[in-house]
């Protein structure tokens, strides 16, 4: 299992060519229209949450604790209602989207970059370096992430950029096979041979031959495990393992809610809307992003 | 064969060695252990008498070896909050968590593989899409947030199932269903993509053109050319779900190696969290070994270099 190579074909097809097969694909899909809006609006939260959240999300007053969903008070509106702490859900919720989104991005692009490049790495010069790499990240794979992690934090104690450097940790694993096995493929390749005979170096060859051909995995595989990984973040927080208190976190909303669930159920209800719905959107552009750009990876 | 298998198990021992090496190294990375497991209000003197007891003040290497010699043994020291051996309360929890997750791999592969399989051969009906949207749901929907939402719903509203409990079958229900919904769902799908196409491949045109029922070409002709990738995905999820059932079992209070780890995280009882991680990798790095194996058996072309 762990020994599984990809096979790849080259793919010659021009970026710009990818770029407009993209476009038309998006127009004809429900879904992946679906997808994308959930992630511009999820986007948008994260951007501009200050402007867009009604109410400062840490101003506590309870007397209007626990209020249900439309609750009215001095002309304010609590869409969602409010929290044990008189805080306004909704706040609490668009402001959540910022550290779902930045764990979910940072730990994509530190992953994907470490994987690309060790994955460019292990498979043009192959040999004892692509042994080497290739039994690392068997190594890391072996590893139960969940646990390993919790322990981590346990003792290293829970940040935001900890819990990033883990899950990009585990990550760049899945980047470099992949990469790997689509530069086995190309490096045979004819434009690549006579690019070596020309008397190309292999830095050339590398980044400007073999590079952009591996691109259209490396945005298929992190546009599909993006909604994991928001997962995966927001499982730590709903431990009490993630970012912690005051910042907002959506796994942390529905933490606290928890205890109030037989009196109050919005508090969980909406936060867990609101992962649902965000994992739902990316997974919808993962599956769309494959379907068009590497119809190979289907089956994974 | 037998020499993949020899690799195949030194490289098991070796990845668990590594496994108490991280576990070892990660309290000392942390600065001072003592420091880490005793209380912020603990005095200097309390600091000190710890150091001495687990015998921080010798040399890191002598300490590695007196922690090794002891994992061996299963000896992880004392728990602090239950003032016994952490080893052996880690087992004691441990049937719980193979009860609920072997519960819900069964259940994954019950229902995941027969809905994937229906769905491919009614492809592109209101029941292969229907199926379908339910299972990109299902892969979409947290655990943790499915489970509070059926406690809600089952448990306040309907009052159908017990939130919590250990001691009869109806407990089991909602945690089942809560740890096995996203590895049914994956597994639909990918049941249902092998299958459409192994369905197009020629010797599956031949064998229907030569009137072979429908039956017999699905369950004896496709099946066993699509279980080759299932069988992979079934061993990572099993091993997933033994070491995955974390979230499952705090959420509905489930007597776990899970929940105890989780609680053992916030008391700072480190000898529970280094038994519980040691004894849940050995686990996982064991089903891992076992899938491969089976893989080499299902499929002997596959060759191991």
């Amino acid at each position: 299992m762990n020994e599984k190579v990809l096979e790849t074909e080259v793919d010659d097809e021009m970026p710009s060519n990818k770029g407009s097969r993209l476009l038309e694909s998006l127009k004809t899909n429900p879904f992946a229209i679906v997808g994308v809006s959930i992630l511009l609006v999820v986007l948008i939260c994260a951007l501009f949450s200050p402007w867009l959240a009604p109410i400062d999300p840490h101003e506590q007053i309870l007397n209007r604790a626990m209020k249900p969903p439309m609750y009215e008070q001095d002309g304010k509106v609590f869409y969602l209602g409010t929290d044990h702490l008189g805080r306004d859900l909704l706040s609490r919720v668009i402001y959540g989207a910022r550290v779902s989104l930045i764990v979910g991005i940072s730990a994509t692009v530190i992953a994907g970059s470490i994987g690309l490049f060790l994955g460019l790495i292990s498979g043009y010069y192959g040999g004892i370096t692509d042994y080497i790499l290739m039994r690392m990240v068997d190594f890391v794979l072996s590893f139960p992430f969940i646990l390993l992690a919790l322990a981590t934090i346990a003792i290293l104690h829970p940040s935001l950029w900890l819990i990033v450097v883990l899950i990009a940790f585990r990550q760049w694993t899945i980047y470099a096979r992949i990469v790997r096995g689509n530069v086995l493929a190309i490096r045979e390749s004819e434009y690549v041979t006579s690019t070596r005979a020309s008397g190309g170096s292999n830095f050339r060859i590398i980044f400007k031959h073999i590079l952009p051909n591996v691109l259209s995995p490396i945005i298929v595989i992190a546009s599909l495990y993006l909604g994991r990984l928001i997962v995966i973040e927001s499982g730590l927080s709903f431990l009490g393992l993630g970012v912690p208190p005051p910042t907002p976190t959506w796994g942390g909303l529905l933490a606290e809610g928890r205890s109030y669930l037989y009196v109050s159920w919005w508090i969980v209800t909406f936060p867990g809307l609101a992962i649902t719905i965000t994992v739902l959107g990316a997974n919808l552009v993962g599956d769309w992003l494959r379907n068009v750009l590497d119809p190979r990876l289907r089956a994974r | 064969m037998y020499g993949f298998l020899v690799r195949r198990l030194i490289q098991s021992v070796i990845l668990l060695k590594c496994v108490l090496v991280f576990v070892f190294l990660l309290l000392h990375l942390s600065g001072d252990p003592a420091r880490v497991m005793l209380p912020d209000d603990a005095t200097e003197e309390d600091i000190a008498q710890l150091r001495n007891e687990m015998g921080l003040d010798k040399p890191l290497f002598t300490q590695y070896v007196i922690y090794f010699k002891g994992a061996l043994r299963g000896d992880f020291g004392e728990s602090f909050g239950h003032g016994e051996s952490a080893f052996k309360i880690v087992l004691e929890h441990m049937p719980a968590t193979i009860q609920l997750a072997s519960a819900a791999f069964i259940f994954s592969i019950i229902i995941g593989l027969p809905i994937g399989c229906i769905a491919a051969i009614k492809e592109n009906t209101f029941y292969d899409q229907g199926v379908m949207a339910i299972a990109v749901l299902g892969q979409a929907i947290p655990d943790f947030w499915l489970g509070l939402m059926m406690i809600l719903f089952f448990s306040v509203h309907l009052q159908w199932l017990p939130p919590f409990g250990y001691d009869q079958w109806v407990h089991l229900i909602m945690p089942m269903f809560t740890a096995a919904m996203f590895h049914t769902a994956r597994l639909a799908r990918l049941m249902r993509s092998e299958m459409l196409e192994v369905l197009r491949q020629d010797y599956i045109v031949t064998a229907r053109s030569k009137g072979v029922s429908e039956f017999s070409v699905v369950f004896s002709h496709a099946m066993k050319n699509s279980s080759i990738p299932i069988v992979t995905v079934l061993g990572i999820d099993l091993a997933l779900t033994l070491g995955g059932t974390v979230i499952t079992e705090t959420v509905f209070a489930w007597p776990g190696v899970g929940r105890l780890t989780v609680e053992a995280i916030h008391e700072r009882d480190f000898p529970i969290v280094q038994a519980a991680v040691f004894l849940l990798a050995s686990i996982f790095v064991m089903v891992n070994l076992i899938v491969d194996i089976l893989y080499v058996y299902l499929d002997p072309r596959i060759e191991y270099k």
